[in-house]
C-alpha cells in the first residue's frame, strides 16, 4: 500500500460519528476518501463552508464554490456558507471537533512546525495557526521522514505553528501520541517493528509493553 | 445618495492616494474584486498597503498590482501561489506582515465594529506573537491583535440593491464582508444591481450601510485548481 493511503486510512479511524472536521490540503484531504457516509461527518473548508462535499463531476463546477486549496468542490445537503470571520470564529471558539494537518516537524513536546522554512519556503501559515490553537483535537498526518531525515525531533528547529500540544501523529510507520511525559509509541504499521520506528525518529519514544499493529479500517474508496 | 457608479474607474474617483491602505475581499482567486483591481492598476496609485488574505497569482487579481510595483506592503496569511511576489519579497522590494488567516479576518471585522484590539490564543509562542502584548485570562495566555481600519475597501458580491445591501454566493463570500466593514469608504462590485425591495431583508449578508459606492460588471472568475471527479 502506498504510504499516504495507509496514513489516510489510519487517520480516518480517529474520526467520531457526527463530528465537524477540517482537513488540510494534500495528504490530510485524502482522509475523506476512507470515511463511511453513515458516519455523518461534516467537513469544514475554512474559506467558508460547513458541509463540504466531493469534487464535482465535469460540467458541474461552480467558480463560487471552492475548497481552501482553491479547487472546485460541492456542498452536501445541510451545508452552510459563511464568511471568513465566522469561519474562524467557530474554529477559534472551540466548535471544530478535529483538524488533520500536514507537518514539517513534530517535537518531543508535541509542538508542530508546518508553515515555513526560513529563506526557502515562505508561503505563509494560512489558517494553520488558528486551526491548531482552536480545534478540540489536532492530528498531524505526515510521512515519517523527509529524504531519510527524521521529522519527529527532540525540538522543532523550524518556526512553530502553535505551542499547543497536538493530540496524535500518524505516519506510514507509526501512531505516536504526544503526552506530558513525552512521545508514546501507540501502534506500528504492518511489517514495521519498534526498532524500525526508533531508527527513523530523532526524538525519544516511550514504549510501554507490547505495541499493537495499526488497524486500517475501510479499504480503497470509489 | 446615489451609490451606483457607471464603472470601476468612476467609482474610485477621488478615493485613491499614494501611501494609502486598502482592504480587499477574496480568497485565492475566489470572490475577488477583479474590476476594481484593474481600475487601481489604471489609477497608477503607489506605495499601497493591502490587507488581503492572498495576493492573487502571477498576472491576475492583486498580482497585477505587483507587476506594476504599486504595492509597498501586504498583510496576508498565504502568498504561496505567486512567483513575482516571492521575488519582490525575497529581494526586499516588498514588505510582508504574515497574519494568521482567522486573525486577519477578525482584525478586519473588529475594525469595522469599532473594536481597536482583541485577544486571541492564535499565534502565542510563535513568530506572530513577537512584540505583542501578552495577557492571561483564566490561566491561558493570549496576545493582543489590533483592529484594521483601511482608507478604502474593495469587495465583490453577487447581487446588491441600490442601497448596497449585498448577497454573496457560497465560498465567494469569504473575506468580503469583513473587508467591506473595515474601510472608511467601501466600493463594491457585483454581478447584478437590483431595486430596493427585490432582496429579502432576512437574506442580506452585508447591510448597505457598509457600502458607499457600487458598480455592476462582468467577471472572469478565474479558478486556481480545476479539480473534478473523474467518472
Amino acid at each position: 500500500m502506498e504510504a499516504k493511503e495507509l496514513i489516510a486510512r489510519r487517520v480516518a479511524r480517529e474520526i467520531a460519528p457526527g463530528s465537524l472536521v477540517n482537513l488540510g490540503i494534500g495528504l490530510p484531504s485524502m482522509v475523506a476518501n476512507y470515511l463511511p457516509a453513515e458516519l455523518g461527518v461534516f467537513f469544514q473548508a475554512e474559506n467558508g463552508v460547513v458541509g463540504l462535499g466531493a469534487r464535482p463531476p465535469e460540467g458541474m463546477e461552480d467558480p463560487n464554490l471552492t475548497d481552501a486549496g482553491g479547487g472546485f468542490v460541492s456542498a452536501v445537503p445541510g451545508a452552510a456558507s459563511i464568511d471568513s470571520a465566522m469561519s474562524f470564529g467557530l474554529i477559534r471558539g472551540g466548535h471544530l471537533d478535529l483538524t488533520v494537518l500536514g507537518g514539517l516537524q513534530v517535537d518531543a513536546a508535541g509542538h508542530l512546525a508546518n508553515w515555513m522554512v526560513p529563506g526557502r519556503m515562505v508561503p505563509g501559515m494560512g489558517g494553520a495557526m488558528d486551526l491548531v490553537s482552536g480545534a478540540k483535537k489536532v492530528i498531524v498526518a505526515m510521512l515519517h521522514t523527509q529524504k531519510g531525515r527524521p521529522k519527529i525531533v527532540p525540538e522543532c528547529t523550524l518556526p512553530l505553528t502553535s505551542t499547543r500540544r497536538i493530540d496524535l501523529v500518524v505516519t506510514e510507520m507509526a501512531v505516536i501520541e504526544p503526552t506530558e511525559a513525552g512521545l508514546v509509541l501507540r501502534e506500528t504499521a504492518p511489517g514495521i517493528g519498534v526498532d524500525d520506528v526508533r531508527a527513523a525518529t530523532a526524538a525519544a519514544l516511550i514504549v510501554d509493553g507490547a505495541v499493537p499493529q495499526m488497524e486500517l479500517g475501510q479499504p480503497a474508496p470509489v | 445618495m446615489d451609490k451606483v457608479y457607471s464603472d470601476a474607474t468612476a467609482a474610485l474617483d477621488g478615493l485613491v492616494f499614494d501611501g494609502m491602505t486598502i482592504a480587499a475581499g477574496g480568497f485565492g482567486l475566489c470572490g475577488i474584486p477583479e474590476l476594481l483591481i484593474d481600475a487601481l492598476v489604471e489609477s497608477g496609485v503607489k506605495d499601497i498597503t493591502i490587507a488581503s488574505n492572498n495576493c492573487g497569482v502571477d498576472g491576475f487579481g492583486l498580482g497585477k498590482l505587483l507587476d506594476t510595483r504599486q504595492i509597498r506592503k501586504m498583510l496576508s496569511s498565504y502568498v504561496g501561489e505567486n512567483a513575482e511576489f516571492m521575488r519582490q519579497f525575497l529581494s526586499g522590494e516588498l514588505e510582508l506582515e504574515f497574519n494568521p488567516q482567522g486573525t486577519l479576518a477578525e482584525r478586519m471585522r473588529a475594525g469595522g465594529c469599532g473594536i481597536p484590539g482583541f485577544y486571541t490564543r492564535t499565534g502565542v509562542g510563535t513568530m506572530v506573537a513577537e512584540g505583542k502584548e501578552h495577557k492571561a485570562f483564566d490561566g491561558e495566555t493570549y496576545i493582543l491583535e489590533r483592529g484594521i481600519v483601511a482608507d478604502l475597501s474593495i469587495v465583490k458580491a453577487w447581487k446588491a440593491d441600490t442601497t448596497g445591501n449585498a448577497v454573496f454566493r457560497k465560498t465567494a463570500r469569504n473575506f468580503n464582508p469583513p473587508a467591506a466593514m473595515c474601510g472608511r469608504t467601501c466600493v463594491m462590485e457585483v454581478e447584478e444591481i437590483v431595486e430596493p425591495g427585490a432582496l429579502d431583508p432576512d437574506g442580506i449578508h452585508l447591510p448597505g450601510i457598509y457600502v458607499h459606492r457600487l458598480i455592476q460588471g462582468e467577471h472572469e472568475k478565474r479558478i486556481e485548481q480545476r479539480t473534478v471527479r473523474v467518472a
